[in-house]
């Protein structure tokens, strides 16, 4: 006898009433060989039945069990090898350094786990196995709802609670009184000849398989998201020069799943009016920031503009897109003259922090400036900018906090060809110094270099122009996320959680009372209750009712003869056989 | 969000470590107890006459007990409700670490005793480090260990009080807290501070309370399971006739293997949807921090490792040849994976999570 019933204690477990408490499958016994129907007689076996056999392996509890475990297992290694995903930069540097391991791990799948073939192939098998156990399990749990509890089976003495008494009052007063009892406490009840069926705690199947289809809800969630997702970075500085409208070409990178179309991008934008941090002033953490964020103007749809604040934690949510506020940084306003005199550029540029005091390094490309004959000259300058400036002996400039206590950036500028026409792609936060087209301007031999705080102008040697430092602002960077399927995933969430807390915390019970006149003429009353082995709830439950039975129909103070040999066979349980 | 006054008081942070060392003294004092308990426990009949032997289950006729009173008149009581277990081997409880010993008994007691005191400071603890920095007091692994100290124990105190049997796991307990706190104050304590803006949040309260009471209940879980390996193998040893290994005494001491099992498994099987709202709570905070709910971050996938190993112990209860010790190894597994996550994942693999300051 072999059953996945928790409920059913081993000897009453033949009693078709005890089992299917709940609607789990029931295991397969092994096939015995040459049974025919087993892989055992594998020869007898057509397509079909090997098919049959797999699909019953498949759906079976003890196989749903072990994909759960290997799901867990397949789960590990993208927790301790660099994930793609996640860390490029680290995945470039495992391949680096492991020239043995590092192609191993790349045809395994092992710097992508949760994409790769194997990791797939177990989710998909488990969700197949849940649909295959599901589906029956819902048509047999409809059945049970719409049918009556199953009649009291013949010994009833077998049951995990059981009581007995004979009394003087009649059978029917008996079962009348049960009944009544048992409706009052919300059991459905179904009269048998002689007895009473009743059971409650439907909900508790019901919880189980909602958390279940709920899964599928999750997994459709899941798969919708990753397949429609888009998720870039803009960095944005303020005014309205540096702002950010929804489209592809506008993000500083983007990333998106397999059927993203840039077409179906939402029309929205913003701009960065102002960017607040406070730091953490004194204390182990000095300099930690506490607080930051940025006040923007956005448009939507609408295209009508709309002020709003972004923090940490807290994003704007715009035409079904986020924006979040993911870093920050300094930067240079700044206005360079070339040598006729003209404003070549004017306005930030952002420089980007180096470390936790906002230490920032930066570049500003002036490529549209001439010389002081009018010469087309383009100009360039690489500066290191600290928010708190000490100047340190052997490290040289650095930042010691990262609010904006003592700002200075330090500027070296460079003239000719910043090979910005060439077409290629250019980093705008490097300058290609190394590049024999370009030149240092030099101040008796030594490089130009000069510390500068706001308000101070560097003027460039031979009349080719000046730069001012006008202030200094914050430029805040913004993650845009689009990720459809988000609500799906938090409905199916929740109906998994309250399915599961059903399934829980809910008991499925059941309640016979016979009440049968024995061979003296008395009634023979039996109640037996049957609930999960876990939970003492059942035998509780029995006892209550034994209690108010009791009271109407008092036993009588006799020994009572043995009742399971006197109970006849309940009637209906031969159709139910 | 919170905006942060950047204040600590330094006055609250330092009373809240002198609390934490004064409840690890008590903790002691109550562990020194319970090892009382048990050594007097070990002398009594019960523990040395180690056969808890199995009591008749329910197989007798049930009948109507008729208790005839001085008058002479019959006085019915009620008619008995017999149960039956389905897995039990019929074998009852064991008698508690003192055994009947009437000495353990008061050593037990004062155990008991000791261990509400230190609670209490343990409380204060707490407290006074969420009051120096006027936020919740489980902002980095130190005030997390601490905190998940207090639920296991503050879990315990109230099945005592209300009236479960649970003494038996006393002295595991307070084994395990004193070794939590020990971790917590020497490798890893963090002076008291504010957080960075990413942890403001109402999350931090909500995912991270779940988490400390799901990781102090599993572990309540987790040390019945241990103990129900043991015992069932006594259990299985008393049946072949040779229980009378080194233990014995304790095993025998200890409840019924069915009723450690049934103990652990409503724990963890309480738990679990907690354990599951842990993770959809930290999902919903990580879309707003991070702009993904899930990510495959390794304390995701970790948190994930551990929700589907207790789900195969959920399941594995419900399957043929899975009950019992094999259902108990899973459950050890889930436990591990939780340990791990917190312990392993936040010191060894860097991800997102990193609490301020480890
Ligand atoms: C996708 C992965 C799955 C997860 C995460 C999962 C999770 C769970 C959980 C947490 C429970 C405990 C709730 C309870 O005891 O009522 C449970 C119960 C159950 N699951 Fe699953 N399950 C999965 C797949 C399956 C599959 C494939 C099957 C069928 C072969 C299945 C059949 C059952 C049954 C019958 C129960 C009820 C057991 C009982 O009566 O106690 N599950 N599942």
């Amino acid at each position: 006898m072999s059953t996945t019933d928790t409920d059913a204690p081993d000897s009453g477990a033949s009693d078709a009433a005890a089992r299917a408490l709940s609607t789990a499958p029931v295991e397969e016994a092994e096939p015995e060989s040459g049974s025919g129907d087993g892989p055992a007689g594998g020869p007898r076996l057509g397509v079909l039945g090997w098919a049959r056999w797999f699909w019953r392996q498949l759906t079976s509890m003890r196989v749903a069990l072990i994909l759960l475990f290997l799901l867990s297992l397949a789960a590990i290694p993208g927790s301790i090898i660099p994930q793609t995903s996640t860390n490029p930069v680290k995945v470039s540097d495992f391949l680096k350094s492991h020239s043995v391991l590092g192609p191993v791990y790349t045809k395994l799948g092992l710097f992508h786990v949760y994409s790769s073939v194997w990791f797939s192939a177990i989710y998909i098998l488990l969700f197949v196995s849940l649909a295959g156990c599901i589906l029956p399990r819902s048509w047999q749990f409809i059945g049970q709802l719409r049918g009556n509890p199953p009649r009291a089976p013949r010994k009833l003495d077998r049951m995990p609670a059981y009581a007995t008494w004979v009394t003087d009052a009649a059978p029917d007063d008996v079962l009348t009184a049960a009944r009544g009892t048992l409706r009052r406490r919300r059991y459905r009840v179904a009269p048998g000849e002689g007895s009473l069926a009743a059971e409650k705690g439907y909900l508790r199947e019901a919880g189980n398989l909602v958390f279940h289809i709920a899964l599928f809800g999750l997994l459709i969630a899941f798969a919708w998201g990753t397949l429609w997702k888009s998720d870039g970075t803009k960095l944005v500085v303020p005014g309205p020069a540096g702002g950010f409208t929804n489209n592809q070409t506008q993000y500083d990178d983007l990333s998106h799943g397999a059927l993203f179309n840039p077409d179906d991008m939402a029309h929205f934008g913003l701009t960065l009016d102002d960017f607040h941090a406070a730091y953490q002033t004194s204390g182990p953490t000095k300099g930690t920031p506490t607080t930051f964020y940025a006040d923007v103007t956005y448009f939507g749809a609408d295209n009508k503009d709309h002020k709003t604040r972004i923090r940490v934690n807290d994003p704007l949510n715009i035409e079904g897109n986020k924006i979040y506020l993911t870093s920050h940084g300094y930067a240079m306003n700044v206005t360079v003259k070339d040598g006729k005199g003209n404003v070549a550029y004017s306005g930030p540029v952002p420089f980007l922090p180096e470390d936790g005091n906002l230490t920032s390094q930066g570049v500003i490309k002036v490529p549209d400036a001439v010389d002081s004959k009018g010469k087309p000259e383009q100009l360039g300058f690489a500066g290191l900018f600290t928010p708190t400036t000490t100047i340190d002996p052997v490290m040289g400039p650095q930042s010691t906090f990262p609010a904006l206590k003592n700002p200075t950036l330090f500027l070296t500028a460079y003239y000719g060809d910043l090979g910005m026409d060439a077409g290629l792609p250019q980093n705008v936060y490097v300058l290609d110094t190394a590049s024999k087209n370009l030149h240092q301007f030099t101040v008796g031999g030594q490089p130009l270099k000069m510390p500068m705080v706001v308000g101070d102008t560097l003027k460039l040697p031979n009349g080719a122009g000046s730069i001012t430092l006008d202030g200094v602002s914050q430029w805040a960077d913004f993650e845009i996320v689009h990720q459809p399927g988000i609500d799906l995933a938090l409905g199916s969430a929740l109906a998994m959680l309250v399915g599961l807390a059903a399934s829980l915390f809910i008991q499925r019970r059941r309640i016979w009372v016979r009440a049968l006149p024995g061979a003296d003429g008395r009634t023979v009353v039996e109640l037996a209750g049957l609930g999960r082995t876990e939970s003492p709830k059942a035998a509780e439950e029995l006892a209550r009712l034994v209690d108010v039975v009791h009271a109407q129909a008092p036993s009588v103070p006799e020994e009572p003869a043995s009742p399971s040999t006197t109970a006849p066979e309940d009637s209906s349980d031969k159709e139910h056989a | 969000m919170i905006d942060i006054a950047a204040g600590v008081n330094e006055q609250f942070a330092n009373l809240s470590n002198y609390l934490v060392y004064s409840a690890m003294a008590v903790y002691t004092l109550a562990f020194l107890a319970h090892i009382a308990e048990w050594t007097f426990g070990s002398r009594s009949k019960v523990a040395r006459s180690s056969a808890a032997l199995p009591a008749g289950s329910g197989t007798s006729a049930p009948a109507v007990k008729v208790t005839k009173r001085g008058g002479g008149t019959a006085v019915l009581e009620r008619p008995k409700v017999v149960t039956r277990g389905g897995d039990d081997r019929g074998i009852e409880d064991g008698k508690g670490a003192a055994g009947g010993d009437e000495q353990g008994e008061l050593y037990g007691r004062i155990a008991i005793s000791l261990t509400v005191l230190a609670f209490a400071l343990h409380f204060g603890a707490v407290v006074f480090r969420g009051l120096s920095v006027d936020r919740a007091p489980w902002g980095n692994m130190y005030e997390f260990s601490v905190t998940l100290g207090l639920v296991a124990v503050a879990a315990y105190l109230v099945l005592l009080a209300l009236g479960r049997s649970v003494r038996w796991i006393g002295l595991f307990l307070v084994t395990a807290v004193l070794l939590d706190l020990g971790l917590a104050v020497s490798v890893l304590y963090t002076s008291s501070d504010q957080l960075v803006p990413a942890l403001h949040s109402y999350w931090l309260w909500i995912h991270v309370s779940c988490a400390i009471i799901c990781g102090a209940i599993f572990h309540l879980g987790a040390v019945a399971t241990i103990l129900y390996l043991f015992r069932d193998r006594y259990e299985v040893a008393l049946a072949a006739g040779r229980a009378n290994g080194r233990f014995a005494s304790v095993w025998a001491r200890l409840p019924a293997a069915a009723t450690l099992d049934k103990f652990a498994y409503r724990i963890n099987a309480a738990v679990f949807p907690l354990w599951t709202f842990t993770i959809m709570a930290g999902s919903i905070w990580a879309e707003s921090a991070w702009g993904r709910y899930w990510g495959w971050d390794p304390t995701e996938t970790w948190s994930f490792i551990t929700w589907v190993a207790y789900a195969c112990y959920l399941h594995a209860r419900a399957t043929a040849g899975w009950k019992g010790r094999k259902a108990a190894y899973l459950a050890l597994i889930g436990f591990a994976c939780f340990l791990f996550n917190y312990y392993g994942v936040n010191v060894f693999i860097v991800g997102k999570h990193s609490y301020a300051g480890v």
